[in-house]
């Protein structure tokens, strides 16, 4: 019952582990290369939130000094996270582009396909 | 495209606005939500809108590919300008604290010229990306 | 109430993603790809991250769906076939979600103030900032200033990879089959 409170206290966690391990399962298990690059942008995203979350403070507010108020979030991950974001979008557009070439030169993504064709080229 | 009298006309209405709310965006990201990134992405996605709309060509005439070329390093090179006259002052790098008659003030000019150097790098990198894309497949 | 908001659009993101993985359609993928964002936009606002969803709105729902369907009407690819062998990597991203569940367990509890996150650099951020460079967003702060250096090689990647997808699509689609891979 303890185990039950613990985990119903972390949901957040929770649901951030399971994206984390939907986006790495669809990374190993589907062979399509555009499906593995968006199952990695879930991956990635998933990692944003796990940085972001345990820097909210309950009661507090966005982090913009105003007199009005005393208690703000943590800005230190928002730093760190606006970095990742953007990286991660050209990492995204550098890969599509990379698929968009492979495709040209194999005719396919699909890549049980492509390793079947590897040794003809 | 058959039907795109609405289509014209309702982004003909919303591209104004989204420049001058990247603009603001980009301004006030001092003040409140924003900065350097979103509103560079606000203004590629203006660009994406009007090309998607009205054809890659009429895009392209309004924001021409070597304009773009050329806005991606100097982007970077405005972020190292304001980095630069603290090495000449005997400070370290990225030191704005030099480039007004007063601290406070010197850095928020820095920030300002930071900001403005990443909001030219990521608008035409997005708008790079998307024209990239965009011509691969007109043969 | 900020927790009740907070369970119900998480659990809607882990709809949108068991979608993602049964979906066969890419399309379908595609799409549900940029409700997610919009999701996880929403949750960092209620998680008081401001700056963040919007950058997460307008690059992952915007540029994201952007290339993506970019790159669908290039490669014309419809569907994937069925997975070779599931069980394998079921196993394997079972496992790696038991260890990271048990490692949560010594993570401080939701919300508290006084984590140790908040303690040794933050304070001194949040009530410094102001009085050092007169801007009273400490996100903005802390990235053009204090940390300036980073943002540059964030803007030197951002730089490289659109050299890069620049120099990888400059120049016509090759039509022939042989020459595989001729430089444009």
């Amino acid at each position: 019952m303890i185990v039950l409170e613990e985990l119903v206290a972390r949901y957040n966690y929770l649901i951030t582990i399971f994206l984390m391990v939907s986006g790495l399962y669809i990374v190993i298990a589907h062979g399509n290369m555009i499906k593995k690059l968006v199952g990695l942008a879930l991956f990635q995203t998933s990692v944003y939130l796990l940085y972001i979350a345990p820097g909210k403070i309950i009661g507090g507010t966005a982090p913009i000094v105003d007199p009005a108020y005393s208690v703000y979030s943590n800005p230190l991950p928002h730093v760190l996270i606006l970095t990742a974001i953007v990286v991660g979008v050209a990492t995204l557009a550098l890969g599509l582009a990379l698929v968009v070439r492979i495709h040209e030169a194999y005719g396919t993504i699909e890549e049980d396909e492509i390793f079947s064709k590897d040794g003809e080229i | 495209m058959k039907l795109d009298v609405i289509l014209r006309v309702g982004v003909k209405l919303i591209l104004p606005s989204l420049l001058l709310f990247a603009l603001y965006v980009h301004f006030h990201g001092d003040y409140g939500p924003g900065g350097g990134f979103q509103a560079g992405v606000m203004s590629a996605a203006m660009v994406i809108l009007y090309g998607l709309i009205f054809g890659i060509k009429a895009a392209k005439r309004v924001v021409p590919q070597g304009l773009v070329e050329r806005m991606v390093p100097l982007g970077v090179l405005v972020y190292l300008s304001a980095g630069i006259p603290a090495l000449f002052e005997g400070h370290h790098f990225l030191d704005y604290g030099v480039l007004s008659h007063d601290p406070v003030h010197g850095h928020e000019y820095g920030i300002l010229l930071v900001e403005t150097g990443v909001l030219i790098t990521v608008s035409s990198t997005m708008t790079a990306i998307f024209y990239a894309f965009a011509e691969r497949g007109r043969s | 109430m900020e927790t009740f908001v907070n369970a119900v659009l998480l659990t809607l993101l882990a709809f949108a993603t068991l979608g993602v993985i049964w979906q066969r359609s890419l399309f379908g993928v595609v799409i549900l790809a940029g409700i997610y964002s919009f999701l996880m936009a929403s949750v960092l606002i209620v998680l008081d991250a401001v700056d963040v969803a919007m950058t997460e709105a307008s690059v992952g729902a915007g540029i994201s769906t952007i290339v993506l369907l970019a790159t669908l009407f290039l490669t014309q690819s419809r569907e994937n076939p069925r997975p070779r062998n599931v069980l394998l990597p079921l196993f394997v991203a079972a496992s790696v979600g038991a260890a990271l569940i048990w490692g949560t367990f010594s993570l401080p509890p939701f919300g508290v103030a006084d984590a140790p996150i908040h303690q040794h650099t933050v304070p001194y951020y949040l009530h410094q900032s102001i009085n050092d460079t007169g801007v009273p967003n400490v996100v903005t702060a802390v990235l053009a200033d204090y940390r300036g250096y980073d943002t540059l090689g964030e803007v030197t990647v951002i730089f490289t990879a659109g050299i890069g997808v620049m120099v990888l699509l400059r120049g016509r689609r090759r039509r022939d089959k042989k020459g595989g891979s001729a430089a444009s």
